[in-house]
C-alpha cells in the first residue's frame, strides 16, 4: 500500500487496482461508490457538529461569553449530546399538513447539498468527481435545495412557514445570480470550469492575488452572495425568529429538524469551501515565485490541511457576519441584490474580460 | 445486463412513471415535484452520455429554475387544501388522443433515423467550442438565434415591469 499526504492519487488507484483484481469491473465501482458515499457522510456529521459547535464558540466569542464548556474538554461533546437529544425527541406529525411532502422536504434540502459535496476538490487527488465543468455544476445543485426549503413551507400549512418559505423562495433566486456571476469571473481568469484546472492554475499565486482588484471585488460579492444563498445572518429572514418564530422549519421536530440544521451548516462549508477553491488556491499552498526557500515550507503542510485552513477562515468571516449585523428587512435585501450587487457584477465581469484581453493580470 | 443499460432503464422507468404521476395527480404542488423528479432523472440521462454540460444545463435551468418558479407561484396563489376536480370524460379522451399522436410522431421519427453504431470512445465536450459555436456568425453558429432569444427576454421583462406597476 502507497500512501502519501500530499498525494492521495498513489493511494485512490491501489484501493481502485485492489478492488477490480478481487472482482467484476461492475461490483468494483459499486463497492466504489459505496466507499465514497459512507465517506461523504462520515465527514458530513462530523463537519456539521463541529460546525454548530464552531458557531457557538464564535457566537460567545463576539458577546464576550464562554460558549459551550461543561460537556468534554473545553465543551467539545455539546453537539454530540444535543445530537442525541435531537434523535430521541419525538416526531411531531401535523394534522392537516401534506404529509408526503412534509416528509420529503428535509431529504431534499439534503440530498443538494450531499450533490454539492461530491465536486469538491479536499486535496491532490482526493476528489470523488472531477466533471469538465465543475464550477457550472455546483451552481447547479445548490440550486436545488431551495425546493426543499419552499415545499416545507408550503407543506406545514403554516403561515408561519408559509411566509418564511416565501421570503427564502425570493431571496434564493435573486442572490443565485450574483454567486454565478462571482464564480464566471474566475472561469474567465482560469479559462477552464474543471475544478482541479482551477486549482492547479493557482500553483504561482492565488487569484484573489493574481486577478487584483476585480478578483477581489468578486470575492467580496461572492461572500455577500452565498450568506445570502444559505439563508444565513444577516440575510436570515426566512427564519427570522423574532418575528416567524422559526420560519420555514417551525412545525418541524426531532431529526426531521436536525435535518434542516445540519443542511445549513453543511452548505456554509460548501460555499466556504468553493471560495476558498476558486479565489483562495483550494488545496494548493501559499507560494510567491522566486521565493524558493518559503515556498519549500509551505510545500511541507499537506495540502487537505490547507483546503480545511482556507475554508475555515472563510467560515469564519460568515459567522462574523452573522454575529455582528443587524438583520436586513426584505426589500432591503432585494434592493441590496438588484440595485447594487448585480449591476456592480456585470460591470466587473466586463472589466475582467477587458483585462484578461490585455493581459493586465499577474500570469 | 450490462450495469449502463440497467441505469439507462432505472432512469427511463424513473421518467416515465413520474410523467404518469405529474399529470395525474389532483395536488397541484405534488405534481411539481413529480416533474422535478422527471426534469432531475432526464439530466441523470445526459450525466450517463458523458454530456455534463447538458446535465448542469437542465439542472440549473428546469430543477433549480423553472420548477423553483412554479413551485413559487403555487405558493403564492394555491392553499394546501385545494385539489382539482376530475376533468372531464372529453377532455380526458382528447388528452389521450394527443398523446398517443405525439408519442406516435416520436417513436416513428427515433425509428426512422439513421442512427450510426460506433465503437471509438466518447468525445469530451469542450465546453470552449460550446461558447464559440453560440456565438458563431459562420456554419452551425448560433448567433442569431441568441439574440434573437434575448430580444424576446427582454420584451417579456419590459411587459412584467409594466404588469407589475399598475397604470402609472
Amino acid at each position: 500500500m502507497d500512501f502519501n499526504i500530499y498525494d492521495f492519487t498513489s493511494f485512490t488507484t491501489w484501493v481502485h487496482n485492489a478492488l477490480t483484481s478481487s472482482m467484476s469491473p461492475g461490483w468494483a465501482m459499486f463497492v466504489e461508490l459505496a466507499i465514497v458515499g459512507v465517506v461523504f457522510i462520515a465527514f458530513y456529521a462530523v463537519i456539521g457538529l463541529y460546525l454548530v459547535y464552531a458557531e457557538r464558540k464564535v457566537c460567545a466569542l463576539i458577546q464576550n461569553r464562554k460558549g459551550p464548556n461543561r460537556v468534554g474538554p473545553f465543551g467539545l461533546l455539546q453537539t454530540i449530546a444535543d445530537l442525541f437529544k435531537l434523535l430521541m425527541k419525538e416526531l411531531i406529525y401535523i394534522k392537516n399538513a401534506d404529509k408526503f411532502l412534509f416528509n420529503l422536504a428535509p431529504f431534499i434540502v439534503i440530498i443538494a447539498s450531499f450533490m454539492a459535496i461530491a465536486a469538491l476538490p479536499f486535496a491532490k487527488g482526493l476528489h470523488a468527481i472531477d466533471l469538465n465543468i465543475g464550477i457550472f455544476y455546483l451552481f447547479a445543485v445548490s440550486s436545488l435545495g431551495v425546493i426543499g426549503i419552499l415545499l416545507a413551507g408550503w407543506s406545514s400549512n403554516s403561515k408561519y412557514s408559509l411566509i418564511g418559505a416565501i421570503r427564502s423562495g425570493a431571496q434564493v433566486v435573486s442572490y443565485e445570480l450574483s454567486v454565478g456571476l462571482a464564480l464566471l469571473s474566475i472561469v474567465i481568469f482560469s479559462g477552464s470550469m474543471q475544478l482541479s484546472t482551477i486549482v492547479e492554475s493557482q500553483a504561482n499565486g492565488w487569484w484573489i492575488i493574481k486577478g487584483h482588484i476585480p478578483a477581489i471585488i468578486s470575492f467580496l460579492i461572492f461572500l455577500v452572495a452565498s450568506t445570502a444563498e444559505t439563508n444565513r445572518g444577516p440575510f436570515d429572514l426566512a427564519e427570522a425568529e423574532s418575528e416567524l418564530t422559526a420560519g420555514f422549519h417551525t412545525e418541524y421536530s426531532g431529526i426531521k429538524f436536525a435535518f434542516f440544521f445540519l443542511a445549513e451548516y453543511m452548505n456554509m462549508f460548501i460555499v466556504a469551501a468553493i471560495a476558498a477553491t476558486v479565489f483562495l488556491g483550494g488545496w494548493m499552498p501559499f507560494h510567491i515565485p522566486g521565493l524558493d526557500g518559503m515556498n519549500h515550507v509551505m510545500d511541507y503542510i499537506p495540502p487537505f490541511v490547507w483546503f480545511m485552513g482556507k475554508t475555515a477562515f472563510i467560515i469564519f468571516i460568515m459567522m462574523w457576519f452573522k454575529w455582528t449585523f443587524p438583520r436586513l428587512r426584505i426589500d432591503q435585501l432585494l434592493k441590496l441584490e438588484w440595485k447594487y450587487l448585480l449591476p456592480l457584477n456585470l460591470m466587473n465581469i466586463v472589466l475582467i474580460a477587458f483585462i484578461v484581453l490585455m493581459g493586465w493580470y499577474i500570469k | 445486463m450490462e450495469l449502463n443499460q440497467l441505469m439507462f432503464f432505472l432512469l427511463a422507468g424513473l421518467i416515465l412513471f413520474f410523467s404518469v404521476l405529474a399529470i395525474t395527480s389532483r395536488k397541484i404542488l405534488r405534481a411539481a415535484i413529480y416533474l422535478l423528479t422527471v426534469l432531475i432523472a432526464t439530466s441523470g440521462l445526459y450525466f450517463m452520455l458523458n454530456y455534463e454540460f447538458m446535465a448542469a444545463v437542465q439542472l440549473t435551468l428546469y430543477a433549480g429554475g423553472i420548477v423553483v418558479l412554479i413551485i413559487f407561484s403555487i405558493l403564492l396563489t394555491s392553499h394546501i387544501s385545494h385539489k382539482f376536480e376530475q376533468p372531464a370524460l372529453a377532455n380526458v379522451f382528447a388528452g389521450a388522443l394527443t398523446g398517443i399522436l405525439g408519442c406516435g410522431v416520436a417513436i416513428w421519427s427515433i425509428i426512422k433515423f439513421p442512427f450510426v453504431t460506433t465503437t471509438q470512445p466518447a468525445l469530451v465536450v469542450d465546453m470552449k467550442v460550446v461558447g464559440t459555436q453560440l456565438m458563431n456568425t459562420g456554419d452551425y453558429g448560433y448567433a442569431l438565434p441568441f439574440e434573437v432569444i434575448s430580444v424576446l427576454l427582454l420584451a417579456a421583462m419590459i411587459a412584467a415591469i409594466i404588469i407589475a406597476k399598475k397604470g402609472n
